[in-house]
């Protein structure tokens, strides 16, 4: 695990990137999200990861399972990171998972 | 204005974009509209509650990155947002100064006389300069040696006194003790500021003159300085006798209990507290910063009210932008469920902070926090410092990331 995917995502497999930029169509990236109903620490994930494209990886593209798989890897030390190894290890798995699916409901239409 | 609780929101478009909590009362007043205060409101806006932000400046002019520009690495527009954003989004933005907040009655008065009451007041008023804690060191002395811990004219001031400064002098920064706004931006601005020197007037040195023996990254900064730097950059630690007990503003002189230093471009970073609402309205403790709450942000000292940002504390948050955005979350969270009666879910906190010792090479801090005996403390295990031996490739990536961090940041709070 440790190749070259260290500044970048996997993406995933072509099924599911599809279904994601189906759900991203329509959605308004100028409003803040709605953070009401948002897990611990997950709304934090999106002063870096945020709706536009910068110089940071972009989670728009990636299933829930994607970003858990992610964090649980940042946790363990599986993959390495500039950053991400250091906040993934204050999350427990079931934190990160629900983290991660609150994260994949972000940016979509209603 | 009417003290009763109100209810605005049956036909506002706010309220249509977030049915869950139409049903939800309450009037929220939001004070100070940086990167903490701004995020609460558009927030809690965005939840569908009834949110007034008031803000004196009609621009907002960031502080990180603003090293860069004091190196001349970047403009000051760079830095500049306004709060159309926030406007078209539907809050409503009063434009003057808070001068008071009378916490019995739930109530703030503008420097103007009008009266805002509110059912949570969220309290964002960020850090005034201590201009009463070093002897010599006044606003007007902050003209001759600027502090550019605001970001601003004094940020622009300290870059015309280094350009204007001819090469063989001495630039010196004086740090302050914990706690205070940003724990790694004089030693980021030592660095971006010895990067100006070394390819501008290769022959100046800089000093940081510092009031405490341990500082942010200081390993990281330490060994890129050595390897970047060589004997340009020096500094002294307290024990050392770095702490300045008064400055000669019109000489340019640090006064310490070891001797003198004499500056061609001082820079006094000196100590703060929160900004002036919150200690005239009792909301900070003998410390000079406002206790809070570690789930819901509400102040010790006064109900109803909330502090994030800079002005709070309760643990091992930095005072960061990265942290006052975060909280400004959480607090948003809390302050709804409060406002619907429910109990408020605890959080986790996340700071991120990012430093560049020269433009293609930074270095991060980073820590997770949760509410524990009363603070918001640290999550063990988690948290620290990017790797001290690490190739030039991953110092790159972080200067990279920090400038991704800062347009998703501004983007998020003012875009």
């Amino acid at each position: 695990m440790k190749e070259r995917k260290t500044f970048r995502f996997a993406t995933t497999t072509g099924g599911a990137l599809t279904a994601l930029l189906f759900c991203l169509c329509g959605s308004s990236l100028a409003a803040p999200q709605d953070v009401s109903q948002s897990p611990p620490g997950a709304s934090a994930c999106l002063s870096c990861h945020g709706a536009g494209e910068t110089e940071l990886p972009s989670l728009k593209a990636l299933s829930a399972l994607d970003i858990e798989t992610a964090m649980d890897a940042f946790r363990t030390g599986a993959r390495d990171a500039t950053l991400m190894n250091r906040i993934a290890k204050g999350f427990t798995p079931e934190e990160s998972r629900a983290i991660a699916q609150w994260l994949t409901t972000q940016g979509r239409a209603p | 204005m009417s003290l009763t609780r109100r209810t605005l929101l049956a036909s506002s478009a706010a309220a249509l974009a977030a049915p869950a909590l139409a049903q939800t009362q309450g009037k929220i007043v939001v004070i100070g509209g940086g990167f903490g205060g701004a995020s609460a409101a558009r927030f809690l806006h965005r939840m569908g509650l009834d949110v007034t932000l008031i803000e004196p400046n009609a621009q907002y002019i960031s502080c990180p990155f603003s090293n860069s520009v004091i190196a001349g690495l970047r403009d000051l527009s760079q830095q500049t947002f306004t709060y159309a954003a926030l406007e078209r989004q539907g809050i409503r933005l009063v434009r003057q100064m808070a001068s008071q907040i009378n916490t019995s009655v739930r109530r703030v008065t503008l420097a103007d006389g009008v009266m805002i009451s509110y059912d949570r007041l969220v309290l964002a008023p960020g850090i005034d300069l201590n201009f009463e804690a070093l002897p010599g060191y006044d606003e007007a002395a902050s003209n001759l040696m600027p502090h550019a811990w605001k970001a601003g004219a004094q940020t622009m001031l300290l870059r015309q006194q280094l350009e204007a400064m001819d090469d063989g002098g001495t630039v010196i920064i004086s740090a302050p003790a914990n706690p205070f706004r940003c724990p790694p931006g004089p030693y980021e601005r030592a660095s971006l500021i010895a990067w100006y020197l070394k390819n501008n007037k290769p022959r100046s040195k800089l000093l940081i003159l510092d009031s405490k023996d341990a500082f942010s990254k200081q390993s990281l900064f330490t060994a890129a300085w050595k390897e970047i730097y060589g004997d340009r950059v020096e500094w002294i630690g307290l024990s050392g006798g770095g702490k300045v007990t008064e400055v000669k503003a019109k000489e340019k002189i640090f006064v310490t209990e070891f001797g003198e230093h004499k500056a061609d471009v001082g820079n006094v970073i000196p100590p703060q507290r929160a900004g002036k609402i919150a200690i005239s309205a009792g909301i900070a403790d003998q410390t000079g910063w406002c206790p809070i709450d570690p789930v819901t942000f509400e102040a010790k000292l006064a109900p109803h009210i909330h502090v994030i940002g800079d002005a709070c504390v309760g643990g091992g948050m930095p005072k960061s932008a990265f942290s006052a955005n975060a909280q400004a979350k959480a607090c948003a969270q809390a302050v709804a469920a409060l406002l619907r009666g429910d109990n408020p879910v605890e959080p986790k906190l996340v700071n991120t902070c990012y430093s560049l010792v020269k433009p293609d090479y930074g270095i991060s801090v980073a820590g997770v926090y949760a509410p524990a005996k009363g603070l918001l403390a640290d999550v063990q295990g988690a948290g620290g410092v990017s790797a001290a031996n690490a190739p030039a490739s991953v110092r790159a990536a972080e200067a990279q990331y920090a400038e991704g961090w800062y347009k998703t940041i501004t983007q998020e709070v003012f875009g």
